[in-house]
């Protein structure tokens, strides 16, 4: 389920938008699909990315998958408590298990991200396929 | 034929249950004008006594085994325990695939992971992956771990290593963004020299590739060689040929070495003609996650019972394809088992005496040959078991020679691998010399005029 | 159920001695300052003959094996590893040092270089080289040679072609050459269309890495015309020979035009996997790639077999010494024995008992992809109240190894089914007995093959904790 008052990529990325800074995690559509989490690759502070760019891995036994910067700017802060227990990506997507804050540049990148309503509708698609 | 178990009759029942009435007819998926080549240039099956025969013939146009042998540079004669070879033999060690079906496999992982844990006890890093093919592409790992994990592009190699793992270390990245450079020798004492070192060590430096033993026989300052790399940032990664080495020398984590990397051949594989061998890699813990290679780790059943998996495989090739941290797939599973078996056969103390008397052997040695008109030990320090002599008259490769007429194999003229070098030769010593043998060696040397 | 072997750590006891060597006979002096030297091994183990014994046969009996029962992992040809060839191996005869003067050795090339002629007649290509260590060694050098060859005509270019079928190794091995990989999705009938390849050929494309049969069991028929527009584009076509055993005697890669190729001696000529190796991986080159091939490489001048070091066009060493050589003595030995009468039957009876295995499964489960397979069959899990991995575990209940599951990646819960020529009609038929039990129990209580296996030493493992909290190594007064 979709959270309110953030922001969804269609890599199902989550976006909570702090003033200039944006807190990124995966849904828990996205944990879901992963499966049991084993290790996330985290960026390096100070990182510099442009949207799209590959910013974390996600690892579960059998598969790996990348985060992506879903807007352009610098890595500020990343969570380090993922390096110990990296299930907090499957049993709190949305709060303890966010990934990287990054200070946006280009605020308008924003606008091409849907809200929770859109990412909902997103999902269903999906699921039809 | 024996290995074949279908009949006649069985093969044409499986054809009518499968619906054709000519085997040729699976084969039409195939472009028919190139299908059925002549093997008429083929030879004719052989049955098990003719093949027997056939390699006993064989066999019988190799004499190696008719010498006295001091051969050594990088691949060692040692006395392997018959258990190692009984236990190792075992069609339940041999005949697996790699053990994807950890619950049927609990035998090949256990003893995989009793080797990576004595492999890290030898070398007292952190961790040890579950095998590479050999010593010369672990180094060549080795310098694409360092690159990866670092960041950096440029990495130093040492003179003295041996110049085949040089040689596959070029090869390995003469297509990939990575610049090799070599660090001298000083020819006094036969180690790295220092002061090259640290100015070729730069900020764009990943690791400085030493070996030690190395290959002049000599035993590196590695407690220097690690300040001098840590001191820019770069990596301390030494190479190891002579495995038994790690039995008598101080253990490389506590010089400070970050990743020891080599040949394990030493623990219980015979000469075999150079294969199949065992490289292996042990690190320290940060490099876990961009290692190359299997791993077995410990967990639990669902039962809680305790059991071993391959694990952290996202590294590897089958999930990460182009991103994996190698392309390695087969490694060399049954030769770490086999080391396993054989370092558990030897034990705290076998290995230690047997590490011991190689050293002993080759200072015997040295002693002895400072006596002889002909030749010049040329380190008569800080080698472990191997040890570098200059011929006086002539060339090495010629003394060689005439020492083979008499039956004995002194070791291996270094022109073999730098034609410049063309009056030296290295000698390796094990315990599977005694005195006898080495006076015979030395009795040969002093004999020629 | 029985308590799983203790770890050797655990059997130690200070002071047990497990080997017999006496102690040096030469006097004990050091020439090395004691700063240098250890004072010993913490932990080692110290465990009795007898203890090792029983150790290593109790895990010994943890383990399935070839020669314990039926194998078909797919794309992994477990077939029969003779034990003559195992004797052969051994010999001390063979056991010389890789740097004996050729002239003592002569018998050891002899046999490098038999293997060699007898690839290149199985093959239709120029020449191999043994030196590689692995299949994936074979593919890393393959891409080695095509690089040089390309660069040497001036002609570098950056991308190589890989099907989405294609195992891991292919896109690992063109990466570390220095390729950019281009990845080509399998058409319908599930193998390269020319089409598709056409639409993927750009003056960047150095080569096509290609799997025949596929890692479905397919042949490429479209292999002709394919090497055809490769070479018109100036691209060279690299087979990975991981099925060459489905081709023995029937058709030649290099009459397909075939420019480079990697064998694996541990699927096709029957040399034992080891739990995960040594294998070998020769590579073979059409004529034009001869002068590029790694050193060192065996001559036969008059009746003495000699030793090349050095090519000026050679890519290099890739490993040290000869390769895998008493892995080369087993394939040898495997060819010898089989003999022109029996290659070619070799890879009929592997293709017809894993037709054979399709006909008596199709009807109960999906196959993906219906065109005629050689040596294996893939099935998908469509349909089924299971999951793949349900059925594989519960095999393991019935004492046959799983086949190899979700690969080829596009197949959904891929099983892939290779038996091989060394399996009877029986064992087949019991394999297929037990496949309509597992599938039984599917539907009637999918629990059971959820809970699977059951029988085995130990149950399903907890991969997620080994891989989160990784352990990889016995410590002392550390044990979960």
């Amino acid at each position: 389920m979709a959270q309110e008052n953030l922001l969804y990529s269609k890599d199902h990325e989550w976006l909570r938008v702090e003033g200039g800074t944006v807190v990124v995690g995966v849904t828990d559509y996205a944990q879901h699909e992963l499966g049991d989490v084993v290790y996330v690759d985290l960026p390096a502070v100070g990182k510099e990315l442009k949207k799209g760019d590959p910013a974390a891995n996600i690892e579960s036994v059998k598969a790996v998958s990348d985060v992506y910067a879903p807007v352009s700017g610098k890595i500020t802060e990343v969570n380090l408590n993922l390096n110990n227990t990296p299930e907090l990506v499957n049993q709190e997507p949305f709060a303890g298990g966010w990934i990287f804050k990054i200070s946006m540049t280009q605020a308008s990148e924003l606008q091409e991200l849907m809200d929770a309503k859109k990412y909902e509708e997103y999902l269903k698609g999906i699921a039809g396929e | 034929m024996r290995y074949l178990p279908l009949t006649d009759r069985e093969r044409k029942e499986m054809k009518t249950t499968i619906g054709i009435s000519d085997i040729k007819e699976l084969f039409n998926c195939i472009p028919s004008g190139k299908c059925y080549p002549s093997l008429a240039e083929i030879p004719s099956e052989l049955s098990e006594p003719e093949l027997i025969a056939a390699f006993k013939e064989m066999g019988r146009k190799n004499s190696f085994s008719d010498h006295l042998s001091f051969m050594g540079a990088g691949a060692y004669a040692h006395f392997i325990p018959e258990v190692v070879s009984y236990l190792s033999a075992k069609g339940e060690f041999l005949t697996p695939y790699t053990p994807y079906q950890p619950e049927v496999s609990q035998g090949s992982l256990q003893a995989i992971f009793e080797y990576q844990t004595m492999m890290t006890m030898l070398t007292g890093l952190d961790v040890a992956n579950a095998s590479l093919y050999d010593g010369a592409t672990a180094t060549a790992e080795a310098v694409l771990l360092a690159v990866r994990k670092s960041g950096r592009r440029r990495v130093l190699l040492a003179a003295n290593l041996h110049p085949e793992y040089a040689a596959v270390v070029h090869a390995y990245v003469q297509n990939l963004p990575i610049e090799l450079h070599t660090v001298a020798v000083n020819e006094k004492d036969g180690r790295v020299d220092e002061h090259d070192l640290r100015a070729k060590l730069d900020g764009s430096t990943a690791a400085f590739v030493f070996q030690s033993p190395n290959f002049l026989g000599v035993v590196e300052d590695s407690r220097a060689i690690a300040a001098a790399a840590h001191a820019r940032e770069a990596f301390a990664v030494q190479v190891v040929c002579e495995a038994m080495s790690l039995a008598y020398l101080v253990p490389a984590a506590d010089c400070g070495v970050d990743l020891v990397v080599g040949e394990a051949q030493s623990f219980g594989l015979p000469l075999a003609f150079g294969g199949p061998y065992l490289g292996f890699m042990t690190a320290r813990e940060e490099f876990l996650r961009q290692m190359p290679g299997r791993l077995v780790g410990q967990t639990l059943d669902l039962e809680g019972k305790r059991g071993y998996v391959l694990t952290l495989s996202t590294r590897e090739q089958h999930i990460k394809r182009e991103k994996a941290t190698s392309n390695i797939c087969s490694n060399e599973a049954w030769c770490a088992m086999r080391a396993g078996m054989y370092l558990a056969a030897m034990g705290k103390t076998g290995l230690a005496n047997a590490a011991r008397t190689c050293h002993f052997n080759a200072v015997y040695f040295a002693a002895a040959a400072a006596a002889l008109k002909q030749i010049q030990v040329v380190y008569p320090k800080n080698f472990y078991n191997e040890v570098l002599i200059e011929v006086k008259k002539g060339s090495a490769a010629d003394f060689h020679a005439s020492l083979k007429k008499k039956g004995v194999l002194a070791g291996v003229p270094v022109s073999w691998f730098d034609p410049k070098q063309k009056n030296r030769l290295l000698l390796a010593f094990s315990e599977v010399h005694d005195r006898k043998a080495i006076d015979r060696l030395l009795a040969a040397m002093g004999e020629r005029s | 159920m029985t308590a799983l072997p203790k770890l050797i750590f655990e059997l130690s006891r200070e002071g047990k001695i497990g080997c017999g060597l006496n102690e040096a006979d030469v006097p004990a002096e050091a020439v090395i300052d004691a700063s240098f030297r250890r004072t010993g091994i913490s932990d080692f183990p110290e465990v009795s003959e007898v203890e090792i014994v029983r150790h290593y046969m109790a895990l010994a009996r943890l383990n399935y094996s070839v020669d314990a029962g039926f194998y078909p992992l797919g794309s992994c040809t477990m077939k029969y590893n003779p034990k003559i060839n195992e004797k052969l191996a051994a010999a001390d005869e063979l056991q010389a040092h890789p740097y004996a003067p050729h002239d003592l050795v002569q018998g050891n090339l002899e046999i490098m270089a038999r293997l060699e002629e007898w690839l290149v007649a199985l093959t239709g290509l120029a020449g191999f080289t043994l030196t590689p260590a692995a299949g994936a060694h074979g593919e890393f050098t393959g891409m080695l040679i095509i690089r040089k060859y390309l660069q040497e005509k001036g002609d570098a270019r950056k991308v190589v072609l890989i099907p989405d079928s294609a195992h891991g190794t292919n896109p690992a091995s063109a990466h570390f050459a220095g390729y950019e990989i281009r990845e080509i999705p399998s058409n319908a009938q599930g193998i390269i269309g020319i089409e598709e390849l056409r639409a993927h050929l750009k003056p960047d494309v150095a080569a096509l890495m290609m799997t025949n049969p596929n890692t479905l069991g397919i042949f490429e028929s479209n292999i002709s015309a394919i090497a055809e527009a490769l070479h018109a584009n100036g691209s060279l076509l690299y087979m990975d020979g991981a099925n060459l055993n489905a081709l023995l005697g029937i058709v030649r890669p290099g009459d397909l035009g075939v420019d480079v190729m990697h064998i694996n001696l541990h699927k096709t000529f029957a040399t034992p996997h080891g739990g995960g190796g040594p294998g070998s991986g020769p590579v073979g080159v059409a004529a034009h790639l001869l002068p590029f091939l790694p050193v060192p490489r065996i001559k036969k001048s008059k009746d003495r077999y000699e030793v090349v070091y050095d090519d000026p066009c050679s890519i290099g060493r890739v490993k040290n010494f000869y390769g895998q050589f008493l892995v080369m003595v087993r394939a040898l030995a495997y060819l010898l024995a089989l003999g022109r009468e029996n290659v070619r039957r070799v890879a009929e009876d592997a293709v017809l008992n894993a037709n054979y295995l399709r006909k008596r499964l199709e009807g109960s489960l999906d196959l993906p992809y219906p065109a005629s397979s050689l040596h294996e069959v893939v099935f998908s899990d469509k349909d089924l109240p299971v999951k793949t991995l349900d059925i594989a575990k519960r095999l393991l209940d019935y004492g046959i190894h799983p086949f190899t599951i979700y690969f080829p990646l596009i197949v959904h819960g891929a099983m892939m089914i290779e038996p091989t020529e060394t399996e009877s009609k029986e064992t087949l038929d019991e394999f297929v007995s037990v496949m309509g039990t597992i599938l039984r129990e599917a539907r009637e209580n999918p629990e059971l093959l959820r809970q699977a296996p059951v029988q085995t030493p130990v149950r399903r493992l907890d991969e997620t904790l080994a891989a989160r909290k990784p352990v990889l190594k016995w410590s002392r007064g550390e044990s979960i």
